[in-house]
């Protein structure tokens, strides 16, 4: 759910990161941080535990430039991906405008990926979202592995919508930016569109 | 699914005065308001050296966690929260079940003084937020939305 402000004309949008354990949701936010300017973002938090898996999630707040005289300012959140903490994901869930599925390439991660995309459905339409019409793409993260599976074969796997989808190395930075990218521009013209239908 | 937020200057000025109000009457040292998905929406009192982006995002995670918490015991909702530090004190209340009233105060103000401030505020604060509802959902709202084109966002990314 966005939240313009006609006063300090601002348009904020929620952005979620959402994928199985360890397939690098917090990496991508973590790049994003260290390359975006100081005075286009916030501070990052992670509520992590000790072991720097995601607890409850990550939050980094940027600022991508301004449209018509309104700045565009971006919350971008990750889930924790343990299969046990559904009920945070849930939470974070509430209110988002987009989502990004990060799922880790790595062949033996297959089940764990599609598991994780019918979670995603499933606590979407909890929330009241369809995962056929809310703003979504997919990034196939860690392509740089070896055991890597064929990008064809993800697709099959998960992208039978035909969403935008993006080929990643998140470590390195590679196709951290142009997910984002495709992202934001999907919510704004959902905005867009939504205003007009109203 | 909620309706989107929006905020018009007229009801963020009267959300304001009310803000500013209870800094003063229940001698606090931060107030801020808190949409339930972390946008923050109004600030005042001393908080020019306080990340009030973060405690936004952080305060509204803490509602949906206790939300959550309410629900596995059968309760609609904790309304109100309260954390004792050793130096600053915060008090989190859910109003109207629409946003959230934060309070942060230290020894020079009291839990007992803070509820019964937020008590009137939150009367305040509801009856504010029931009217912007009511225009936000009348038609001719967001036409700011409505005049982007899609090179206005394409634009957005030519760096």
């Amino acid at each position: 759910m966005s939240f313009i402000n006609y006063l300090s004309r601002e348009i904020n949008c929620k952005l979620v990161y959402y994928g199985p354990g360890l397939c690098g949701k917090t990496t991508n936010l973590q790049f994003i941080y260290n390359k975006t300017a100081p005075e286009a973002k916030g501070k990052m938090i992670s509520l992590a535990t000790e072991q720097e898996r995601t607890l409850f999630f990550d939050f980094l707040p940027i600022s991508l430039g301004e449209i018509r005289g309104f700045r565009t300012r971006f919350h971008l959140y990750t889930v924790p991906g343990q299969v046990f903490y559904d009920a945070s994901r849930k939470l974070i869930l509430k209110g988002v405008d987009g989502v990004i599925f990060v799922a880790d390439s790595q062949i033996e991660r297959m089940e764990a990926n599609i598991e994780s995309m019918e979670n995603l459905r499933t606590n979407l339409a909890e929330q009241g979202y369809s995962l056929d019409k809310i703003p979504f793409v997919i990034q196939y993260n860690k392509r740089d592995l070896p055991s890597a599976a064929p990008i064809e074969e993800l697709r099959q796997a998960l992208n039978a919508n035909n969403v935008p989808e993006y080929e990643a190395v998140a470590a390195k930075g590679d196709g951290v930016f142009d997910t984002l990218k495709a992202i934001t521009k999907l919510v704004l013209t959902e905005l867009k569109k939504g205003s007009g239908q109203q | 699914m909620n309706p989107q937020m929006v905020m018009y200057e007229e009801e963020f000025n009267q959300i304001q005065a009310v803000v500013e109000r209870l800094v003063k009457e229940a001698n606090a040292k931060v107030v801020f308001i808190v949409d339930k998905n972390g946008q923050l929406i109004a600030a005042a009192g001393d908080t020019e050296n306080l990340d009030t982006t973060s405690l936004a995002s952080l305060t509204a995670g803490n509602i949906a966690a206790t939300g959550g918490m309410a629900r596995l015991l059968r309760e609609n909702e904790f309304a109100t929260q309260y954390h004792e530090g050793e130096k600053a004190n915060i008090h989190i209340q859910l109003v109207g079940n629409r946003v959230i009233l934060v309070v942060i105060f230290d020894a020079r103000s009291s839990l007992g003084l803070v509820r019964l401030r937020v008590r009137r505020a939150s009367d305040e604060l509801n009856a504010i937020f029931e009217a912007l509802l009511t225009k936000v959902q009348s038609p001719d709202r967001n036409d700011v939305l409505t005049e982007i084109t899609d090179a206005d966002i394409d634009n957005l990314f030519n760096d």
